[in-house]
């Protein structure tokens, strides 16, 4: 399976090479898209993790053990439907494919496991219908 | 040969007979059964657009508090509104910014807040903080005066825009290797993107391109409410170049229009902020167009494929006023999604919402069909010719 997670690490174990382990020892396949470590050293990182099911699962079992939270991507980029417009600007700014102006119909939709949390669609969207939450 | 009156519409209208159909499905309409036909059997075909209408603002009287003001500077949320006219009346444009907002000082500016917001604000009933000062007179004492109020407190609220639904206008790109921050949004260099702003053959004034139906005192859809068409707009040019179907090639018509800001909505005013440039107002406008013959049929049945607008580069030719135009591409190609401009594949976007067109155009149809909206005979038709008209200007130079 693949999926993009959304990885939060408390500063207790933010210097260790958890990624590391997860390559290593659960044979899982990690492309960061993103890490941060913030002032309070809690660090975030945004990647896809591809693997077998269970080694998938173990992996992020064996996170979780060490007190990392773990989500599915989608919750990080909120798209605001009811103040979309649907005029579409977006769709030129988001690099991923994951603002799509779908057509005929002419409507905007936001595919959630698509987005890489680029984060450039939060002030290309003139009604400012993308949020980000965490 | 079908000619109609106004009253003769009106009649059907009132009794429930009037066969009323939006822009797009008059296209198909015609395309089955032939412009003759058509036009004696549709009597309104409904027009619509929701798009940034910057030259967009509301009249306001406060109300006078005990002691009397003449109210010199006013803030609605920070936002200051025109107050160089009587006492307690105010202007506040949807462009204008809060004194606070750092602009463009560290580029691009996010601008999320402005003019067009309060208005959305306003109309959403939500509490706006009214910030007023004056000198003081004899017969105005009072000096400083705040309140939260809402838009039912406020005794009389009146949109008022000064240039709205612009026949045609430019695409624009970028022909530069720096990403530009421009009122057509975002345009990304080399060629990215290219951006337009109408809703083509929804548009109003697409389908009634010499203005036989529209003039001052026209009923319009806008804003979610009901108003009406007050003057010819801003920069209104009606000699812009045409097409052998009488659709200008490049901004032509405009229209001032003015409506009781109290029954407006939020879906249909939205306050919106474009980075490195400005706040604006998204307005929602429609216009319903009588069918009195088959001339003015023929008009409303223009498609995407017959329309065409200029692409401008927004990196030299736009700003300084050059007047260059690239080419020109159709509604239906700049609405698939992508364009070619010398061999290059360029991505499009609008930042005109053609969902919410086609959902205003409806809205109108329903109101007609319903018998609650009736239509009006203006009282003139907006200038067909330059003369009167003081604005003159060459291809690629609006201002928005």
């Amino acid at each position: 399976m693949r999926e993009k997670m959304v990885l939060y690490f408390p500063a207790s174990v933010v210097e260790q090479p958890l990624t590391y382990s997860l390559i290593k020892e659960y044979n899982l396949m990690v492309n960061i898209l993103k890490a941060n470590i913030n002032p309070k050293m809690e660090g975030r990182i945004v990647a896809e993790i591809s693997g077998k099911k269970e080694d998938f699962e173990a992996g992020l079992d064996f996170l979780r053990s060490r007190g990392v939270k773990t989500f599915p991507l989608e919750q990080e980029i909120v798209w605001v439907e009811e103040r979309c417009t649907h005029c579409g600007a977006c769709s030129v700014i988001c690099p991923a494919g994951a603002l799509v102006m779908e057509r005929p119909e002419m409507v905007v939709r936001f595919k959630g496991e698509k987005c890489i949390i680029c984060e450039h669609c939060i002030t290309a969207c003139p009604s400012r219908a993308m949020e980000v939450r965490y | 040969m079908t000619k109609k009156t106004y009253e003769e519409i009106n009649e059907k209208i009132r009794s429930g007979a009037a066969v009323v159909v939006t822009a797009e499905e008059v296209i198909s309409l015609v395309k089955e059964r032939g412009i003759e036909e058509t036009a004696a059997y549709v009597d309104v075909v409904t027009t619509g657009t929701f798009g940034p209408m910057c030259s967009s603002g509301a009249f306001f009287n406060f109300g006078h508090p005990k002691p009397r003001m003449r109210m010199s500077k006013v803030y609605l949320n920070g936002v200051e509104a025109y107050a160089g006219i009587a006492a307690v009346d105010a202007y506040l444009g949807a462009t204008q910014l809060p004194e606070t907002d750092p602009a463009n000082k560290s580029f691009p500016g996010h601008f999320n807040y402005g003019g067009g917001h309060v208005l959305e604000d306003l109309v959403a009933g939500k509490e706006v903080f009214l910030d007023a000062y004056s000198y003081g007179t004899d017969c105005y004492p009072r000096k400083s005066y705040q309140k939260a109020i809402k838009l039912e407190d406020i005794p009389y609220a009146v949109l008022y825009n000064p240039r709205n639904a612009y026949q045609n206008y430019n695409v624009g790109v970028n022909l530069s290797d720096r990403t530009l921050y421009t009122y057509m949004g975002i345009l990304k260099p080399n060629l990215g993107n290219a951006n337009y702003s109408t809703a083509g053959q929804l548009s109003p004034l697409f389908n009634d391109p010499y203005y036989r139906t529209i003039g001052m005192g026209t009923k319009i859809f806008l804003g979610g409410g009901v108003g009406y068409v007050s003057w010819f707009g801003t920069q209104h040019a009606p000699e812009a170049p045409r097409g052998e179907n009488g659709v200008p090639l490049s901004p032509a018509g405009t229209l001032a229009v003015i409506g009781d800001l109290k029954q407006m909505s939020p879906k249909w005013l939205r306050g919106i902020s474009f980075l490195g440039y400005g706040v604006s107002l998204m307005v929602g406008l429609g216009i319903p167009i009588p069918i009195l013959d088959e001339e003015i049929l023929k008009y409303t049945a223009v498609s995407d494929e017959e329309i065409f607008a200029p692409i401008v580069d927004y990196s030299q030719s736009y700003p300084q006023g050059l007047g260059e135009v690239l080419g020109r591409v159709s509604y239906a190609q700049l609405k698939s999604g992508q364009i070619t401009l010398g061999g290059k594949v360029i991505p499009t976007a609008s930042l005109s919402s053609y969902a919410g067109a086609r959902q205003i155009a409806t809205i109108l149809k329903e109101w007609i069909q319903k018998g609650e909206f009736f239509l009006t005979k203006p009282a003139f038709t907006l200038p067909r010719s330059n003369e009167g008209v003081d604005y003159k200007r060459s291809v690629g130079e609006e201002i928005l």
